[in-house]
């Protein structure tokens, strides 16, 4: 297995990349650490997200010894996550801890994302209650619309019925 | 829908395999999923057994209403076995996260729901309390977009999310956060690797907000030459350009691994035709084998059949091994648990009989009968032209 491989390259370290080549017109197999397989040019999937997180938690952790926002030391007012709990975790506690941490998260959203502020879907709530025709009738076009689009008839069908017998019953 | 609780995991959650999709030769799978949690309740690190079981139920009567998922199953993860866990892992329907550690108990509440007559689901209380997913086969990035997105339409309109007007929905990782949606391609690069072009690629992607895994997700190694393409942002772009970003630079991955192949082609010839029917050989004909030599192999041969130095097996028959033949569906099949030996000589059997049922011009590996692999190969290479 090539869990249990020593790397070809300094046969010291672990093998976690298997790189296939071809050298002199013969193909071939290495099994490398991941230092070695970056010298040889082949990076091992370092998650970039790593390394503004790191950032962001030395801040909070910072920020938790000596608080520059009132309540970061107490952590958040609902669930009681602090700081230093996102710092052994890297998950938030619930809901309130994005507004609690508003802004300390934007420097780390910034940095992740290249953004904070969202401009996808915007949740309309629990709007769509079996009465609410309107805002049904309009996502089944939306969706009509896409179906139509990627030519996905069948699916362009049953939305059309759908529509239709939303509009006949109101 | 009818939810029906406890039903056998069987064949479920592959009805991309049938889907050749656009690519597919190229392109094994597509996958998009969203990060939701329900407002009023802590996110996972924070919650109890007793919400988790909230979050579960309320989930589940949501869905009983669906008219999205018309007919599917509900599993809570503590009413499977370690091995059906497993399975549904290996088929790419669960993370490890949801199933726990291999010896120890699934997480309270942790759940999957899945269609009957697609790859379309929900993974309850994960890292966050609902994940939906759609799973397609081949470049189908807006379908599996917009099957997730009308899950998503109907699922919110009954509970409610978590959701601030700056920050979007919620989620457990602000690295999730803004839209939750995780767009990603299973893309088979040997041609790029082979030219040793893959690096300049992966740097290439890297730049432009998108990242790679290996087969299994974060954190795994390259297997088999497959890697897995995502975004890496979520917040600050809209659902659909985040997909049709993915989307186009696929697309030019895609162009740069056909330009690589032709190249492979050109350079070395012979060299190319001997390893592909090596690999194919040795399928063919092995005893035992571990799953990482069969995926580098199964590379060959797929490398092989694009490029027409073969003419069988079929792309559907390779995808359809490299599920079938992972471990826990090995063990499955034999009805217990099988040590790397026990399971290298099962998968060898099974690669050989699919191989030569595909030679033959059978339908496949569906049931495949599995022995303990003194079966005589009749007629090597028959049926091959």
């Amino acid at each position: 297995m090539t869990s249990e491989m020593r790397c070809e390259n300094c046969g010291e370290r672990e093998a976690e990349i298997q790189l296939t080549h071809i050298e002199g017109g013969e193909m071939a197999t290495s099994h490398l650490c991941s230092e070695c397989a970056s010298e040889k040019g082949l990076s091992a999937a370092i998650p970039p997200e790593a390394a503004p997180l790191a950032d962001f938690l030395a801040e909070i952790g910072e920020q938790g010894a000596e608080p520059a926002l009132s309540g970061a030391d107490e952590g958040c007012s609902y669930c009681g996550t602090r700081p230093q709990d996102f710092r052994k975790t890297g998950r938030l506690g619930c809901s309130h801890c994005y507004p609690h941490y508003a802004p300390q998260l934007r420097g780390l959203l910034r940095r992740v994302h290249g953004a904070t502020q969202h401009v996808g879907k915007i949740y309309l709530g629990q709007t769509l209650e079996e009465g609410d025709v309107t805002v049904r009738v309009a996502t089944l076009r939306r969706r009509l619309e896409r179906a139509v689009e990627i030519e996905d008839f069948e699916a362009a069908a049953s939305l059309r019925d759908q529509i239709h017998d939303l509009t006949v019953v109101e | 829908m009818t939810l029906q609780t406890g039903s056998p995991v069987e064949e479920r959650g592959l009805q991309w395999l049938d889907d050749e999709g656009p690519d597919y030769e190229i392109v094994l799978s597509t996958r998009v999923r969203l990060a939701r949690n329900l407002q009023g309740q802590p996110f996972s690190v924070r919650c109890g057994a007793e919400a988790r079981e909230q979050i579960l139920e309320m989930s589940r009567e949501a869905l009983e209403a669906s008219d999205v998922l018309d007919q599917a199953s509900f599993w809570p993860m503590t009413e499977l076995d370690p091995i059906d866990r497993a399975v549904l892992l290996e088929r790419h329907l669960v993370s490890r996260e949801l199933i726990g550690p291999p010896e120890g108990d699934p997480p309270q509440g942790a759940a999957l729901v899945l269609a009957e007559d697609r790859t379309l689901g929900l993974m309850l209380n994960e890292e966050d309390h609902v994940r939906l997913q759609a799973l397609v086969g081949g470049l189908q990035l807006e379908r599996a977009w917009g099957e997730v997105d009308a899950l998503d339409d109907e699922f919110g309109a009954r509970l409610p999310y978590a959701f601030h007007h700056e920050f979007g929905f919620l989620t457990s990782c602000p690295t999730n956060v803004g839209s939750g949606l995780r767009a990603s391609v299973l893309v088979h690069l040997p041609g790029l690797v082979l030219t040793k072009e893959i690096n300049r690629v992966l740097d290439g992607i890297s730049q432009v907000g998108l990242t790679f895994r290996g087969l299994y997700g974060e954190g795994s190694e390259v297997i088999g030459n497959f890697f897995q393409i995502s975004n890496q942002t979520t917040l600050g772009k809209t659902e659909e350009d985040l997909v049709e970003h993915l989307d186009k630079i696929v697309r030019r991955v895609i162009e740069y691994e056909k330009q690589a192949r032709a190249v492979l082609l050109r350079e070395a010839p012979s060299v190319l035709e001997d390893k592909v029917w090596r690999a194919y050989g040795i399928l063919r004909h092995a005893r035992a084998i571990s799953f990482d030599e069969m995926m580098n192999l199964l590379s060959g041969v797929r490398l092989g059949l694009t490029l027409k130095l073969l003419h069988t097996p079929r792309v559907e028959t390779l995808n359809r091994i490299m599920i079938r033949a992972q471990t826990a569906h090995l063990a499955r099949s034999a009805r217990r648990r099988l040590d790397d030996s026990d399971a290298d000589v099962f998968r060898a059997s099974l690669v050989r009989e699919a191989l030569e049922a595909d030679a033959q011009g059978r339908a496949g590996n569906d049931d495949l009968p599995i022995d303990s692999g003194d079966k005589r190969d009749d007629g090597v290479d028959g049926g091959l032209s």
